[in-house]
């Protein structure tokens, strides 16, 4: 073949003066890169995906990985990522898929934002001595209160206030469905949410009967292919979501192989056993903003009007107006997915160049829906590429409600981001249907780190408030006076609407 | 009471499908309403054995999420009657609009005479869930698009109607679509595969065609005696040679 070998993307060595032999390697690696010979392990470096799964497991710090190894002759343009998805396409001549967020270096914009903290004049306050609010409600808040005084004096509250979920922790988990993840991942997620007191998403992939229990912190996902849905599904909820677009691939539907449904997904998702489950791009009645007050009225309706109604789309150009005239659809919270979202799969083209970041999206939806007065209308969830405590407070400030985390949650149960989901085998036992590997996922330990991850996120960010004077989740929100740029040009600034550092 | 009449003159849908809830709760076999004046989500998410009987025009989402009940609708519907429904039946003694039957993963739909575009989009089977749904007139373009399951029956009562439509079952990677008479090779979409009908096949229309006789009072005989075109998937997967992994 003329285009031949390209070069290792890993060099795996064993350092034979360490390593004991014992094979915990050959038994932990799902991509077949260890193997015994003699008494001796063997390695095929060429099936490494650096889930690190041998070192964690390695008793003996035997193992080393390195990442490429051999170089290209370095070019600015023609990268080494440039040539060899050449190369892959000029051998198959077809879309490349590939796993986890955007990959490209853009620069990121929470990078280039910091936070203030009270000096002198304005007090901080003690998280530790002072109370800190950081329970968050969302959903459709009045835009006024009618209230009748009695003549005893007692005031009586006319108007009807509609649901409203009520969050612990303004630190949601995203939407990562049975079937792209493992149900010992999703139990993990789900006992994680309940522990604390927030919520997770079903994905669209319907809710496993073992998850029942959980119901009650679970959001169900509506999608354009609208698996797993029944009334069942959507009175289980405490919330449903329907899923106009994501982050990690805007525009475009979902689509899980045969090979991921097994049995037990099938049973979920509500469709043979093997059969490819395909996500049309849009829903198909869906063609309009009216088209889409029609779904969710129709959910409403089904559930008898107890459950809040959230709507998600992507981050895209015109994401604004949109998201304005989701607010008008009787929606009570749109999440807007940002284009570091991570995914199972998602082509290339798409997950590295469409869509928008997320904090540019989540400033400007949250300006326009003020603009027009709307912004009590429906809570803003943020999602897509929030990797710290210190991104949530960002994305509050700049007009969030809340966040959906998904890559970090996973972090915290062992993935090392190594995009590989696509392939079904995740040595963590997350992405994968496999059941041997779904095994090395023990819920109960799961559930602590991701509760535990969580209530670390939750702490920090009460730390965070009381060193910039605010005691309460609310007057952080759209908050933009406690955000500087740091070195952001200034149409971003305008966009975002913060002040330069120093002014 | 087994038997409750609701009058639905200028009442709002919600109210109107609370007291149907009320009705099915209090244990109502035989509900009849009158009066339907365009009102949306008429049984939507209903549960339950219980009839319906509906005199007038339906808005969208006739049934949606529905798990159960028996819809006798006189009268026309608005666009997606049978939306992602359950079980049950809706049968309408009329015409329908777009997207009939999306996503519908069980019962039945019977529509008297013709239906608008993207009929019987993406719908889905499992198990014993085999949703169906029969059309007396014509459907017109995308019908059965993207299907993942179920049944399809189109008796187009006149024989030429459906000569112009487009993209029938385009995407469709289960289920099947029976049309009765020819279609032309422009009509269909891509991933498909169009054979005329085999008598195994002719067999599993059969008791479709005889219920839709019954429940429209026509004649069943000249759709038993003629021929049918089945459309089908050409594969079960049709992406699966699409993508090479990064
Ligand atoms: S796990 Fe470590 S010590 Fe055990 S065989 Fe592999 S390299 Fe050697
Ligand atoms: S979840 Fe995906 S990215 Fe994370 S370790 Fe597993 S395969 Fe790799």
């Amino acid at each position: 073949m003329s285009i031949g070998t390209v070069p290792l993307k890993f060099r795996v060595t064993i350092d034979n003066k360490q390593c004991m032999a014992c094979a915990r390697c050959v038994e932990n690696c799902s991509y077949g890169v260890f193997r015994m010979e003699n008494g001796v392990v063997r390695v095929s470096p060429r099936h490494c995906v650096a889930c690190h799964r041998c070192l964690a497991m390695c008793p003996r710090d035997a193992i080393s990985i390195e990442e490429r190894p051999v170089d290209y002759r370095s070019h600015p343009l023609w990268t080494t990522d440039v040539k060899e998805a050449i190369f892959n396409q000029a051998r198959t001549g077809k879309i490349i898929v590939g796993g986890m967020g955007n990959a490209l270096p853009y620069p990121v914009i929470f990078d280039r934002l910091v936070l203030d903290a009270c000096q002198v004049t304005n007090p901080s306050i003690d998280p530790l001595r002072e109370p800190m609010e950081l329970r968050t409600y969302l959903g459709k808040k009045p835009s006024h209160l009618d209230l009748l005084t009695k003549i005893n004096g007692d005031v009586e509250l006319i108007s009807t206030l509609v649901p409203n979920l009520k969050l612990e922790t303004p630190i949601m988990i995203g939407h990562m469905s049975y079937g792209a993840i493992s149900l010992n991942a999703q139990t993990s997620l789900a006992k994680a949410v309940n522990e604390i007191g927030t919520f997770m998403g079903t994905g669209e992939g319907g809710l496993h009967e073992s998850l029942y229990p959980y119901q009650g912190n679970m959001i169900v996902q509506v999608a354009s292919g609208r698996f797993g849905v029944d009334i069942n599904y959507l009175e289980r909820g405490a919330a449903i979501e329907i899923k106009i677009g994501q982050g990690a691939k805007p525009g475009i539907g979902g689509h899980l192989p045969g090979e991921k449904v097994n049995r037990e997904v099938s049973v979920t998702r509500m469709i043979p056993e093997g059969s490819d489950a395909i996500s049309p791009a849009p829903h198909h009645d869906i063609y309009s903003i009216e088209d889409l007050k029609q779904l969710v009225r129709g959910l409403k309706e089904a559930t008898e009007w107890k459950k809040p109604v959230f709507v998600k789309i992507a981050a895209v150009h015109n994401s604004a107006a949109i998201a304005a005239g989701i607010a008008r659809s009787s929606a009570d919270a749109i999440v807007i997915d940002g284009f570091r979202g991570g995914t199972g799969a998602a082509p290339r083209v798409f997950r590295d160049h469409v869509g928008i970041p997320v904090e540019a999206a989540i400033a400007s939806v949250d300006a326009k829906l003020r603009q027009q007065g709307i912004r009590n209308e429906v809570s803003i969830i943020a999602s897509g590429g929030i990797r710290e405590s210190a991104d949530v407070a960002k994305i509050i400030a700049l007009g969030a409600d809340a966040v959906y985390i998904g890559t970090a949650a996973l972090i915290a149960l062992g993935c090392r981001v190594c995009g590989t989901c696509n392939r079904g085998v995740c040595a963590w036992g997350i992405a994968t249907q496999r059941p041997d590997l779904v095994k090395r996922l023990d819920p109960e330990t799961g559930s602590k780190q991701v509760a535990n991850l969580i209530h670390g996120w939750t702490d920090e960010l009460a730390e965070l408030m009381g060193a910039a004077g605010i005691n309460s989740i609310e007057s952080l929100r759209g908050n933009r006076d406690r955000l500087r740029s740091y070195m952001l040009d200034e149409a971003l600034m305008t966009v975002l609407d913060v002040k330069s550092v120093g002014a | 009471m087994d038997k409750i009449e609701i009058d639905a003159k200028e009442l709002h849908y919600t109210p109107l499908n609370q007291q149907i809830r009320k009705a099915v709760h209090e244990g109502a076999k035989e509900i009849t309403i009158r009066n339907i004046m365009g009102q949306r989500f008429i049984a939507d998410g209903l549960k339950g054995g219980v009839s319906l009987f509906l005199h007038g025009v339906a808005g969208g989402d006739l049934g949606m999420f529905m798990s159960g009940p028996d819809i006798t609708l006189y009268g026309n519907a608005d666009h997606a009657p049978g939306n992602t429904m359950d079980a049950g039946t809706i049968a309408i003694h009329g015409s329908a609009g777009d997207a009939v039957a999306h996503s519908m993963r069980g019962g039945k739909v019977f529509v008297r005479d013709t239906i608008g575009y993207r009929g019987g989009i993406h719908m889905k089977q499992y198990l014993d869930k085999r949703p169906v749904l029969v059309i007396g007139g014509s459907a017109r373009s995308f019908l059965g698009e993207y299907m993942a399951g179920g049944l399809i029956l189109v008796l187009r009562r006149t024989p030429d109607a459906m000569n112009d439509e487009r993209g029938i079952g385009s995407g469709i990677h289960g289920g099947e679509i029976f049309i009765r008479g020819k279609i032309d090779n422009n009509c269909v979409g891509v991933g498909t595969k169009k054979d005329p009908c085999s008598g195994d096949e002719i067999a599993r229309i059969i008791p479709l065609i005889h219920e839709f006789a019954e429940k429209f009072g026509v004649d069943p005989a000249p759709f038993l005696k003629s021929e049918y075109t089945r459309i089908s998937p050409a594969s079960a997967r049709p992406f699966a040679n699409k993508y090479t992994w990064e």
